[in-house]
């Protein structure tokens, strides 16, 4: 439930992503693009990350977050876009898992 | 994504204009879809949903995997009046997701003693509209029955496109407003928009089902648009 009707222009992800490339920053966009149970940040919510690590935004509510920054550089670089699945079931695969038992899907690609 | 999609949907987000960013998830060529803008077969209807519902998700179509993220406006209401409806449908419509404000230039009824955590607006709607325009997110109910407060807001309201547009008063008093609006040359079709009598028929009787019947007439208003769905004006 959100009472501004305005963006939120100091915290919004996707407005900070681009003044980041206006800043001639490399940014890489990570969306959340499936999810199953109970996961923390519904369909659509953004991580935007730069090349130097900096992170805003969610995708996760801090479950997974570092994750998908440490993938968004290398997307950054190699400019070629992943798909991440976290969740209970991938443990092993990611190290990280979403404490409440859910599963989310997070596309990350570069900007540009 | 595309930088000039980005730059492009954020445009878009800060004008409160619905858009949705759409992304083939086999090559990650992406691209923005305004409302109204025509995309056909199983997308575009996919793409029609997203919009009425303001709901991302995954959709197959054409063989391929394509990303809706929908981002629509945060809907709001404008109340022309700080009445006992009002007091009712301020916090029952920010619960519902529909973040409320009162414009009423009467001080003895727009007192943040009557309307605790509201925001108030105690001037003419003439001076707070142009300060801050209507848009088609935006619902405008008119409850103060006096025509010198309701009349120019509801025009404005009938201009700007807002979503969902009603008027508190008997077909009676309706009738006469009618004159009234085309008198300050709204348009038949602009007028037929008008929610008069006020809500849902659901028979209410005191301002707090008043303002449920409102506030019901408002979410169907919402999640119907762009559909030719009449929405039980009653």
């Amino acid at each position: 439930m959100s009472d501004s009707i305005y963006l939120d222009e100091a915290r919004d992800p996707l407005i900070i992503a681009e003044t980041w490339m206006k800043d001639g920053k490399d940014v890489a966009i990570a969306t959340v693009v499936e999810t199953w149970g109970s996961a923390p940040r519904p369909v659509g919510s953004h991580l935007v990350i730069d090349a130097g690590g900096n992170f805003h935004g969610s995708v996760s509510g801090g479950c997974v977050e570092g994750a998908v920054v440490t993938e968004a550089v290398d997307v950054i670089g190699s400019g070629k876009a992943r798909m991440l699945e976290f969740g209970v079931a991938d443990e092993t695969a990611w190290q990280v898992g979403l404490s409440c038992g859910g599963r989310i899907k997070v596309y990350v690609e570069r900007l540009g | 994504m595309d930088p000039y999609a980005l730059k492009t949907l954020n445009a878009e987000r800060r004008a409160r204009r619905a858009a949705i960013l759409v992304t083939d998830l086999g090559d990650g060529r992406d691209r923005i879809v305004r409302e109204g803008d025509q995309v056909a077969g199983d997308l575009g209807a996919a793409i029609a949903k997203a919009f009425r519902s303001g709901n991302s998700g995954s959709v197959e179509a054409e063989g391929r995997t394509f990303f809706l993220n929908a981002h629509l406006p945060q809907p709001r209401m404008v109340v022309i009046g700080a009445v006992h409806i009002s007091q009712a449908l301020a916090p029952m419509a920010r619960i519902a997701g529909y973040p409320l404000e009162i414009i009423d230039p009467r001080t003895a009824f727009a007192t943040s003693d009557r309307f605790p955590d509201v925001a108030l607006h105690p001037d003419w709607p003439q001076d707070v509209l142009e300060r801050q325009p209507l848009d088609s997110y935006t619902a405008l109910a008119a409850v103060t029955h006096d025509p010198k407060i309701d009349d120019f807001a509801l025009k404005a309201a009938l201009d700007a496109n807002c979503f969902y547009v009603g008027a508190l008063g008997s077909r009676k008093t309706h009738a006469k407003r009618v004159e009234r609006l085309l008198a300050l040359g709204a348009s038949a079709d602009q007028i037929a928009r008008i929610h008069a009598p006020i809500g849902l028929d659901i028979g209410a009787a005191t301002p707090a089902e008043i303002a449920v019947a409102i506030l019901a007439q408002t979410i169907l208003a919402f999640r119907s648009r762009g559909l030719d769905v009449k929405g039980a004006a009653a």
